[in-house]
């Protein structure tokens, strides 16, 4: 984890990250672009979808309690858009119940994640996410 | 004596006067009543019967009719002694439906007719204008005599500068406190109590001349019997006719006049005071008439020929030199017109505002509007009414130029509104008098009295010409106003008397007979001519009606009543329903209860009218009723009973239905509220794991370690101020809390709210409404936890108000022990729906990082206020989102 190699594999990829809390925001961004990612961060249920659109990110990372427009909302609109039926979503969750994973799952999510996490968890998920991708569109072989 | 010696001695005692009036008022609204409200005080209340007329115009009466004067003394004796059970049934029924005034009455008993209330108003005050244009002049005449006897002091002014200035003053009286509630059923405690001791006044102080009289320019009963008989008095024969006539027009007066119907029904305050005053207001109305003829004789002895019978209980003392006594009388006569005028007007301001202005003005608007400031339009409309009843006296006094003898004025008002008891007796006793025969009968009455008695008492040539008067209108003989149909020789008022009585009652029985009552008259018969049997709520006006807001009913209720009196009246409804808050379900039975309080304030016509307004008018099941108006009235009662029956088992399965719900919602919340937990522990401590891995693992620069330092510890403390907040509230919960009890003062812990959540939203303007004075009041309570309460509501408006220009008003008011603290923004409120909610635990309605909390602040301030005696709650129908917070003035630590 974090060698040279993983970052080389992952330089210029992009994640969006959608997240309320500002201090989480603030971390996953840390821990991800010294990964190798291109990091962005939006702070609102509104608007979400759009900024998806504009930006394309390579995978998304969700929050399910937003304000404005629930992270479950967000994926079944995206999930409905031809573009990003394939999209690697990491849904994070802090309530961490059960149904909290079927309701992530059903929605789309390609992974689920509760709060609090490591910060070794998240790089790997996102890196898994990432790789699934790159496998996917068949511009990098692994 | 000088006569600005007089005018001192006249303010000092209406000063005097305040001063009782206002102690009383102020004792009463501190609920402390007491023996205020007692039979003695109701019983000399009773005593504005006996008027100025009484009082200095008894003796010219004694001294011109010998015994006659006794009449106005037997008539009400009679009905106080022999008939107390029809009084005790009118205080009944004006208790059970609120009654404001007699033209209420007759208006409530057929159909809530208006036409009727503004029928018996006219008449009042068509009767009483005379009546108090000789209050007036017998005060104006008074001052004068008082005057004239002296060269020193003051020049005497004329009579019309003393009138205007006594005119004036009687009104302003009137006015501070007669007009200060509006809700009838509040009384005047205060005036009823002034008026009490203006009776002891009058009563000592005729006493006082007659035993002046008697002991001291006579010698003793038996020489006073002997100049009895020496003087003209005792050629004085019985007219058998005149006697029983006026005997039955003075039993006929008591009931009805305004002024007595006032102090008798509107503010009696207890059935069992009657009992009393059943036999102790005869007995001070034989004290009252004891001496008069003594008086008479010995002033018709001693004073000068021509000197005016009627001022005798004045100038007898005076021409003796006895100074002192004659003030006392003159103060005795003083009370005797000012409590008459002070009464009186209020009576008649409460007629005309109810029955003539507040229609009026209801008709103007559309029909579906709600109403406005309605209390301040009705309270002030009865002030203008006083003072317009006042200067029509006066015009009266000045017109008739107050020659005509005393006691003359006052029959004419007598037979003036002895024309309401057959439509009065009729309707509390005959099922079958309808609302035609009651308007045939008192129009027919008055248009008797007034052209054989009233037009004629203003002299030949002054209203009706002196050829009429002798040939009869037109030259028909049998109309002439004074022997009607050819009776002639008769007294003219014993005549006007007879066919005013007589075809009135025809008339009245005639219409009742020939029409049909429409439903709600039908309804109302039954409630008065039952009054024992029935349990008050037995006149079915209103059938259930969903689409009747209950907000809609509070907020036209409060502009009414009053804030408090509305949110009182509707949290004790809604209680009594066993719904928690103050917005009870628009049942039939609540619907009534509204319309006899409102009946309390406007009158029963238009109380009846707004409800109509504002509940679309088709829930007056006038339909449902005339379906069965022409089965007899008892059927209608027995299925409106069970219709009431009904609507009691759907509304018990509805109270159900809503425990049902809540207990669902509660486990739901419960759930929620784990949820909830977990999330507000979860996400500080994501924070904190990440970046602690992250100085954990990495040589980062300086600056960034200071940084993420920062943010750990700041999650940290977030984190602990959440499980302060969970432990604070289970601590308050248990009741387990330990309160720092001390006396501090309400402004500085309102102070120091709004300091502590100034940062809240710092950046938006905000303006606060205080009223300073008004919070500078010092409680005994935990000042901490007060203060933390107002925070959070400070700072939840500051934070929710989504007005352009945000305001918050607090208001604080004391009320018996407890203070009353509100905060009204001017935002768009809460929702009706969710006012429920609001004080649960982390019931946030709008999405969180707006809000910054836990969404505990509420549930903590609810929790808070309970270990504080006290409560928080919604105030519906408000400015904005509104708080009230009430708590006790001195919090007693519990007892261990």
């Amino acid at each position: 984890m974090g060698s040279a190699e993983g970052r080389e594999q992952y330089m210029g990829q992009h994640v969006l990250l959608i997240e309320d809390e500002p201090n989480i925001a603030e971390a996953i961004r840390f821990i991800l672009s010294r990964d190798g990612w291109r990091v962005s961060t939006y702070g609102s249920g509104l608007e979400a979808v759009a900024q998806v659109q504009s930006l394309r990110p390579d995978v998304l990372i969700l929050d399910v309690m937003l304000p404005g427009q629930s992270g479950h909302d967000i994926l079944a609109q995206l999930r409905g858009m031809p573009d990003f039926t394939d999209l690697p979503v990491l849904m994070l969750t802090a309530k961490g119940q059960g149904r909290d994973r079927e309701m992530a799952e059903r929605a789309g999510a390609n992974m689920f994640m509760a709060k609090p996490f490591s910060n070794a968890e998240i790089v790997a998920a996102v890196r898994l996410l990432g790789a699934d991708q790159i496998g996917q569109d068949g511009t990098q072989g692994t | 004596m000088p006569f600005n010696l007089l005018v001192l001695a006249s303010l000092s005692y209406v000063i005097f006067l305040f001063g009782v009036a206002f102690f009383v008022e102020r004792r009463a609204a501190q609920g402390a009543a007491g023996w205020l409200r007692s039979p003695l005080v109701y019983t000399l209340s009773l005593s504005v019967y006996c008027t100025a007329w009484t009082f200095y115009g008894a003796v010219g009466y004694a001294a011109r009719s010998g015994l006659e004067y006794l009449t106005i003394y037997l008539g009400p004796t009679i009905v106080f002694v022999g008939w107390w059970w029809v009084l005790r049934k009118l205080v009944r029924i004006g208790r059970q439906h609120r009654v404001t005034s007699i033209a209420d009455l007759i208006s409530s008993r057929y159909g809530k007719s208006n036409l009727l209330g503004v029928i018996v108003t006219v008449m009042c005050v068509t009767a009483a204008t005379p009546y108090i244009a000789l209050q007036l002049q017998s005060v104006t005449l008074s001052f004068g005599v008082f005057a004239s006897a002296t060269v020193d002091g003051w020049a005497k002014p004329d009579g019309e500068v003393t009138s205007v200035w006594v005119t004036g003053g009687l009104a302003l009286f009137t006015i501070l406190f007669g007009t200060r509630n509006l809700d009838a059923n509040e009384q005047h405690t205060g005036v009823v109590t002034a008026i009490a001791v203006e009776a002891v006044v009058k009563l000592l102080a005729l006493v006082a001349v007659g035993v002046f009289v008697v002991w001291g320019i006579a010698d003793g009963p038996r020489d006073i019997l002997a100049r009895i008989d020496a003087s003209s008095m005792a050629e004085w024969h019985m007219k058998p006719s005149r006697w029983t006539g006026l005997i039955f027009l003075s039993a006929a007066a008591v009931i009805c006049l305004p002024r007595m119907f006032q102090v008798l029904v509107v503010e009696n305050s207890d059935e069992r005071h009657l009992a009393t005053a059943s036999w102790a207001f005869p007995l001070y109305v034989l004290m009252m008439s004891l001496f008069v003829v003594p008086i008479a004789v010995v002033g018709l002895e001693l004073m000068p020929e021509g000197a005016n019978p009627d001022l005798f209980v004045l100038t007898l003392p005076l021409s003796q030199g006895q100074g002192g006594l004659a003030m006392l009388a003159f103060l005795g006569g003083f009370s005797s017109a000012t409590s008459m005028v002070i009464v009186a007007s209020i009576a008649l301001a409460t007629m005309v505002s109810n029955h003539i202005v507040m229609p009026f003005w209801l008709s103007l608007r559309p029909a579906r509007a709600v109403p406005g400031d309605v209390r301040r339009l009705v309270l002030l409309s009865r002030r203008l009414s006083i003072v317009a009843i006042l200067a029509l006296g006066y015009a009266y006094y000045q017109g008739s130029g107050g020659s005509a003898a005393l006691a003359a004025i006052g029959l004419i008002s007598f037979v003036g509104v002895a024309q309401i008891l057959p439509a009065m007796m009729g309707g509390i006793f005959w099922r079958g008098a309808t609302r035609t025969g009651a308007i045939w009968g008192l129009c027919l009455g008055f248009a008797v009295w007034a052209y054989t008695l009233f037009f004629p008492s203003f002299g030949a040539d002054a209203v009706l010409s002196a050829n009429v008067m002798a040939n009869g209108p037109l030259g028909i003989a049998w109309l002439r106003p004074q022997a009607l149909f050819g009776v002639e020789g008769m007294d003219p008022l014993i005549h006007a008397l007879f066919w005013s009585m007589a075809l009135n009652t025809v008339a009245f029985c005639t219409g009742s007979l020939l029409t049909f009552p429409n439903p709600v008259e039908r309804v109302q018969a039954a409630a008065f001519v039952n009054a024992f049997d029935a349990e008050p709520g037995n006149t079915r006006g209103w059938s259930e009606h969903g689409a009747v807001g209950a907000e809609d009913l509070l907020i036209m209720a409060q502009r009414i009543l009053g804030n408090d009196e509305g949110l009182g009246f509707f949290e004790g409804q809604a209680r009594a329903q066993g719904k928690s808050g103050y917005l009870p379900d628009p049942t039939a039975g609540f619907m009534e209860q509204l319309e006899r309080r409102l009946a309390g304030a406007v009158g029963a016509a238009t109380a009846h009218a707004m409800i109509s307004q504002i509940a679309g008018r088709a829930t007056v099941s006038v339909e449902d009723l005339m379906a069965v108006a022409n089965e007899a009235a008892q059927i209608m009662e027995y299925s409106s009973k069970l219709e009431e029956q009904q609507d009691e088992l759907t509304r018990t399965a509805r109270q159900l239905r809503d425990a049902n719900d809540k207990l669902t919602q509660l486990s739901v919340q419960k759930d929620a509220f784990l949820s909830q937990i977990s999330h507000e522990l979860r996400t500080p401590m994501t924070s904190i794991r990440a970046f602690s891995e992250i100085l954990a693992e990495d040589d980062l620069p300086g600056e960034m370690v200071t940084k993420y330092g920062k943010v750990i510890h700041d999650e940290t403390k977030r984190l602990t101020r959440l499980l302060d907040d969970l432990l604070d509230l289970s601590v308050l919960e248990n009741g387990t809390v330990q309160l720092n009890l001390e006396l501090s003062n309400l402004r500085e812990m309102i102070d120091g709210a709004l300091r502590s959540s100034s940062h809240t939203r710092a950046e938006r303007s905000f303006v606060i409404h205080r009223d300073l004075p008004s919070e500078d009041i010092f409680l005994r309570t935990d000042s901490d936890r007060l203060t933390q309460v107002f925070i959070n509501l400070i700072s939840n408006a500051r934070k929710y108000c989504d007005a352009a220009n945000p305001e918050l008003r607090i208001s604080v008011r004391r009320k018996g022990g407890r203070v009353i603290v509100d905060f009204i923004d001017n935002g768009s409120g809460i929702p009706k729906g969710q006012q429920a909610l609001i004080f649960e635990k982390f019931a946030r309605l709008t999405d969180q990082t707006k809000a910054g909390g836990a969404g505990l602040g509420l549930a903590i301030c609810r929790e808070v206020m309970a270990n504080l005696g006290g409560t928080i709650s919604y105030l519906p129908g408000q400015w904005g989102a509104a708080f009230r917070v009430t708590l006790p003035l001195r919090l007693e630590p519990p007892k261990k």
